[in-house]
């Protein structure tokens, strides 16, 4: 029961240059404190005031959570969760 | 250069001129910051109209070492004095720019044409992108005639037009199965993996930066002074801010009168997350799932849409959207009246522009510039099927009778 998530290169000094996390699966919250156990630091990067930084994406196989349940968004076993900077396009 | 470092649009932490696009601490965008009193120094008016007739005649301005030695001169595109427009709408003064002017007929190859000098001078040899199609035309064009590899990301349902003015270049498209936020999330990923130079990612802070040349362009051929007002199509936002800076930044090196105009955006119904937060009186931006003919501008998640937004409000502006069929009005009506054939953002522009004037919002007396940011050649679908001709055999009295006698403007047959 668990999920990839894949960490930008930006987090990377945070997870020793790995650049994919195996966690446990469930609600988006919770892969983020495993992430914090795992990797101390990278938490407040990603979140501000328990909220997702407005500058962030997580994706899980895809779909943008702020679609689903933001936080309390699923991932089901075998998923990919994404970790990706907001980046303005055209 | 006069460009000094990079500096996050949310927390101010700096960072050097290198391939970097987010804050490591914080990730918001990052931005270039610039020596104006070495600007001011240099850019004279003189200096100005001696340079090119591209946009590499404000180089002072932009993020680069040099001018690129082999280029396709983007740029310094007319400024059309739009007197039957305006009378359409009831207002005295109106200009387009006609940023179709261009080498692969869209505002992007100004955007491009920085990006690619920069990465060449972080010595990148591979090129990338993800596009709507205006921007994969750009990078295809510009990398064609440098001689540089790339790889172009596009949604799989693109415009044919967009997909084949790309391919003709010769570089590596890439259809991706998706909607253009899946393409920039793609692409998002591929750029921590590869080192190449993704215009919009990881150079993009030099990439934006070209934007800014549509306001000093305005401002020159204006002879040195801004407009009340713009009008300018929004999809990331980043167009809108980087107009307001090229603005901003002529008044503060002394180029014109320290005034920035009032700053509106458009976007269609379809896909009009800025244009609902401005509405509502919001802070954030809540993504959408784009649905519009539109396709230029279906970002549904603008990343640097709440940076459009202050603009809008702190200049006095607005951001509105209209309708599919406003779009298509607003590309008749531009065409019917001056003379230019703008791609379905144009149309966007355009018909805000009408909405607002319609409205009283906008003083008949203000001086407005219309940014038409690419070609309707490149969007024929939008509005094929709504115009029409005259058909008839090669005989004089198929002539009179079919063409002559009916006479009213319209015609026989549907194209």
């Amino acid at each position: 029961m668990s999920v990839k998530v894949r960490i930008p290169s930006q987090l990377r000094q945070l997870t020793g240059g790995e650049g994919v996390v195996e966690c446990k699966a469930g609600p988006v919250s919770d892969i983020i404190k495993e992430l914090e156990g795992q990797h101390s630091g990278i938490a407040e990067r990603l979140l501000e005031n328990g909220e997702l930084r407005r500058f962030i994406n997580i994706y899980i196989n895809g779909e943008d959570i702020r679609f689903e349940d933001g936080l309390a968004t699923q991932a089901a076993d075998g998923s990919e969760v994404s970790v990706v900077p907001a980046v303005a396009g055209g | 250069m006069p460009a000094e470092q990079l500096k996050c649009k949310e927390c101010g932490r700096t960072y050097p001129l290198k391939a970097l696009f987010v804050c490591e601490y914080c990730f918001g965008p990052l931005e270039v910051a610039y020596d104006y009193d070495k600007i001011r120094r240099r850019a004279t008016k003189e200096r100005i109209s001696n340079g090119p007739p591209s946009l590499w005649r404000y180089a002072d301005f932009l993020p680069v070492e040099r001018r690129p030695e082999i280029d396709l001169q983007a740029g310094y595109t007319p400024l059309i004095k739009a007197d039957r427009l305006a009378a359409e709408l009831g207002l005295k003064k109106v200009w387009v720019k006609n940023d179709t002017a261009n080498p692969t007929h869209s505002f992007k190859d100004r955007v491009v044409a920085v990006a690619l000098q920069r990465a060449r001078e972080l010595g990148f040899d591979v090129v990338a992108c993800a596009s709507t199609g205006n921007l994969a035309n750009s990078v295809a064009a510009h990398a064609a005639a440098s001689g540089t590899e790339a790889f172009v990301f596009v949604p799989a349902n693109l415009e044919i037009q967009k997909i084949i003015a790309t391919a003709v270049y010769g570089v590596n498209v890439v259809k991706v199965r998706g909607n253009y936020d899946d393409v920039n999330r793609l692409c998002t990923e591929i750029a921590s993996e590869k080192n190449w130079a993704f215009v919009n990612v990881n150079v993009r802070p030099y990439y934006a930066e070209g934007s800014k040349t549509l306001a000093y362009e305005t401002a020159e051929q204006l002879d040195w002074r801004a407009p009340d007002r713009v009008v300018v199509p929004v999809a990331s936002g980043s167009l809108l801010t980087k107009i307001h800076k090229g603005f901003w930044e002529l008044g503060e090196v002394g180029l014109i009168r320290r005034k920035t105009p009032v700053v509106c955006g458009a976007q269609a119904e379809g896909c009009g997350p800025v244009a609902t937060a401005f509405q509502q009186g919001q802070e954030h931006i809540k993504p959408v799932k784009p649905n519009t003919i539109a396709k230029s501008l279906a970002i549904g998640n603008p990343a640097d849409g709440i940076f459009a937004l202050e603009v809008a409000r702190k200049t006095g502006g607005l951001i509105d959207s209209v309708t599919e069929q406003e779009i298509v009005d607003g590309i008749k009506l531009l065409a019917e009246t001056t003379g230019i054939f703008t791609e379905t953002a144009g149309g966007v522009t355009t018909a805000v522009l009408a909405k607002l004037a319609a409205a009283g919002k906008i003083y008949p007396t203000d001086e407005v510039v219309l940014y038409i940011t690419g070609d309707g050649l490149k969007t024929l679908d939008a509005v094929a099927g709504t115009l029409s001709t005259y058909e008839i055999d090669p005989t004089l009295s198929e002539f009179e009778t079919q063409v002559l006698a009916e006479n009213s403007g319209g015609g026989n047959k549907v194209v």
